[in-house]
């Protein structure tokens, strides 16, 4: 008997396409997409892109910020792109910090002057001019491994200095060396840096690689003031950006099931009666579409309401990019749930397909995970969902706080999205016509 | 081709491979021959969480009817379908005779000149078909014409001037019911005899030798003269012994008509 019970479930299943999707491929494709996320990176990190700005411009600076480019872990850029045959530029603190708040690099450091003459800090009082990092806090991570690798670099690339600063502060602390300890010392640090200066001058260090395993880097010898630039002035800073991610993919649900309402009425025989009417497709998926898509955007602005309610996401100060982004995100998403429902011939399909497709573009998308963590061909692949477009407009008006005027290229990427699904669902909406 | 797809032609929902048709005079999907067409598909093509009165409201609004014709027409079809009193009753939790009027009235909302009714009672309690009788007879007393598809031949008898029977995708025979059955069956009449035995398997030769078609416990014989047939039958049998417990005599009738046209062999 038990088995006759387990042999009809198999054979419902077998001639169930959705189920079979829903239990196979489902699995696979998000086990294809987090491995991506997290299995190719062996043990590291993708490389962090960090503006370097040398304000020292010492001997000491230099070789810091040259260890610092030779760190497999940085990818390191001291000026922008020159523009076509332009004179390359160097960053500044304000240009540096610029590109933080823009989104360019999550991490800056900046060296300041006098940071060569006394480079390592051995005891708390101690040291010069502290480095500053500044840090965008949507990636929390970064600021810390660009910490650790500081330190990893300053060591490795200024042991002279170390040295001289640790035989400084071993001085003051033990009351004075004696003469014959002081001239030993002496020849020691003359061949240190002789060493040094043979080992810099042989040209670029090939790069190293990044430690594995539970290598410690942190070390704090160098000083550092982290700073977070973009969300210093906000009282919950990454809540906005979550709600940007969670509201598109629940969006897209709801899409996809408003949608799916014309595949009941072609059962029930109601899209019968409807054609048969002064309806005529054009309008019928037309009023499908706006009826969906202020679904939409009353379900994202009941969302941040919320947000602004229970986590302080400041709602009411960037109304109007608001107002655009879940706007132009919603019709989005409207138009691929009707597009979803006219490829589809029963619910059950469309219940399935929904899965499929909506649980893809938001792994991909960065409603799942955030893509800065992804490595970068995942994070390219992601702008062909429609989530990564409206999370970064999101992101720009509440977390960035740029103009609303920045937004126009994921307004015009959402809005095209919109059109063309509504073109690919009026296509496959044919064959309801003249069925 | 079958009668749903017939109907769903007239209503511009399917393309016919040939031909035209033209829905009093305007070609079919043209906004005026919707104008004119009330369509009520064979399914309960409603919106199950809306009211009854909501319902009618959305299908008004279809039908291009606005403003204070809209409250009109409803309420109109509300009284026509005897569902006033559940106006403001979720459909989904009508029986399904109420389902079904309600389903006939939405079709009627914008006072169309031909109602096009696909099977209306499929599944019908017998006190609801009474109704929708009566509903498709105050139809065609006003005037309206009424193209009605059915299996149920004595619906036909009671609702239809003239009859189309449909066999295989082509029309087999049309006319009123008197034209089809003399068509079929001329002056001929139908006697049934009846026997005690389960079954003619021992009268058959003696039925088929006399004209007759045994089938079950019974044989029928096709007369035209009726007063003559009937004694010379009987006198037959007594003669042969055949033990005849009951006889039945029957004028053709539609059923008869569409079982001589179609055969009795089941169908699909």
């Amino acid at each position: 008997m038990i088995l006759s019970i387990m042999r009809t479930g198999f054979m419902s299943l077998r001639r169930d396409r959705g189920a079979l999707t829903l239990s196979f491929l489902v699995p696979i494709a998000f086990f294809t997409i987090f491995a991506g996320i997290f299995g190719s990176r062996k043990g590291g990190t993708d490389p962090i892109s960090v503006a370097v700005v040398d304000e020292d411009r010492s001997a000491v600076s230099q070789r810091f910020v040259s260890a610092l480019q030779a760190e497999a872990g940085l990818r390191v850029s001291t000026g922008p792109a020159p523009a076509k045959g332009g004179a390359p530029a160097l960053y500044d603190s304000a240009s540096a910090e610029a590109a933080v708040r823009a989104g360019d690099f999550p991490v800056a450091v900046i060296v300041p002057k006098g940071f060569g003459e006394t480079p390592f800090a051995f005891g708390p009082e101690e040291g010069g001019p502290k480095l500053r990092i500044l840090n965008d806090s949507s990636d929390p991570i970064a600021p810390q491994v660009v910490y650790g690798l500081i330190q990893k670099s300053a060591m490795l690339s200024m042991p002279d200095a170390m040295a001289a600063g640790g035989t400084e502060y071993l001085e003051r602390a033990s009351g004075g060396l004696t003469p014959e300890q002081r001239a030993r010392l002496d020849q020691s640090m003359a061949d240190l840096r002789a060493l040094m200066a043979a080992k810099h001058g042989a040209g670029a260090r090939e790069k190293d690689t990044p430690p594995k395993g539970s290598a410690t880097l942190s070390g704090g010898l160098i000083p550092a003031e982290i700073r977070d630039v973009v969300g210093e002035t906000k009282k919950s800073p990454l809540v906005a950006f979550y709600a940007a991610g969670i509201g598109v993919m629940f969006l897209l649900f709801s899409a996809s099931a408003a949608g799916g309402a014309i595949l009941d009425e072609s059962e029930s025989g109601t899209l019968d009666r409807i054609l048969s009417s002064r309806v005529t497709m054009t309008k019928l998926l037309l009023g499908k579409m706006a009826y969906a898509a202020l679904l939409g955007f009353t379900q994202l602005t009941v969302m941040f309401l919320w947000g602004a309610l229970a986590f302080q996401v400041e709602l009411f100060r960037h109304l109007g990019g608001f107002v655009i982004m879940a706007g132009v995100t919603s019709l989005a998403s409207a138009g691929l749930g009707l597009t979803l429902a006219a490829s589809c011939k029963t619910r059950a399909q469309l219940g399935s397909l929904t899965t499929l497709v909506v649980l893809v573009m938001s792994a991909l998308g960065g409603s799942m995970v955030p893509r800065f963590l992804m490595p970068e061909l995942l994070q390219k692949i992601g702008y062909v969902t429609f989530n990564a477009w409206a999370i970064e407009g999101f992101t720009k008006i509440f977390w960035r706080e740029e103009p609303v005027t920045h937004i126009w290229p994921q307004v015009l990427v959402l809005l095209a999205a919109a059109c063309v699904f509504f073109a690919i669902a009026r296509r496959l909406a044919r064959r309801w016509e003249m069925a | 081709m079958g009668k749903t797809t017939l109907i769903r032609c007239v209503v511009g929902r399917v393309v016919p491979d040939q031909g035209s048709i033209t829905v009093f005079g305007e070609p079919v999907g043209s906004d005026a021959a919707r104008a004119r067409i009330g369509y009520i598909p064979q399914e309960i093509a409603l919106y199950g969480r809306l009211t009854a009165a909501e319902n009618l409201g959305v299908f008004a609004r279809y039908a291009g009817i606005a403003g204070g014709a809209l409250a009109e027409a409803v309420r109109a079809c509300l009284d026509w379908s005897g569902l006033a009193d559940r106006a403001k009753e979720p459909v989904m939790t009508f029986s399904g005779g109420m389902k079904r009027r309600l389903n006939m009235a939405a079709g009627l909302l914008h006072r169309p000149r031909l109602i096009l009714l696909d099977e209306p009672t499929t599944g019908v309690d017998p006190q609801s078909r009474q109704r929708i009788y009566t509903m498709v007879e105050q139809l065609r007393s006003e005037g309206v014409s009424v193209i009605y598809t059915t299996h149920y031949m004595e619906e036909a008898e009671r609702l239809c001037d003239r009859v189309a029977i449909i066999d295989n995708g082509r029309i087999i025979a049309s006319g009123t019911q008197a034209e089809l059955v003399r068509q079929s069956f001329g002056s001929q009449c139908e006697l049934v005899l009846h026997f005690d035995a389960d079954s003619t398997a021992g009268y058959s030769k003696w039925a088929e030798a006399r004209g007759g078609s045994p089938q079950g416990a019974s044989v029928r014989f096709s007369v035209t003269d009726p007063a003559r047939e009937i004694a010379r039958i009987l006198d037959a049998a007594r003669s042969d012994a055949i033990p005849v417990r009951d006889l039945s005599f029957k004028a053709p009738n539609l059923e008869s008509v569409f079982l001589h046209l179609t055969g009795r062999e089941l169908r699909e």
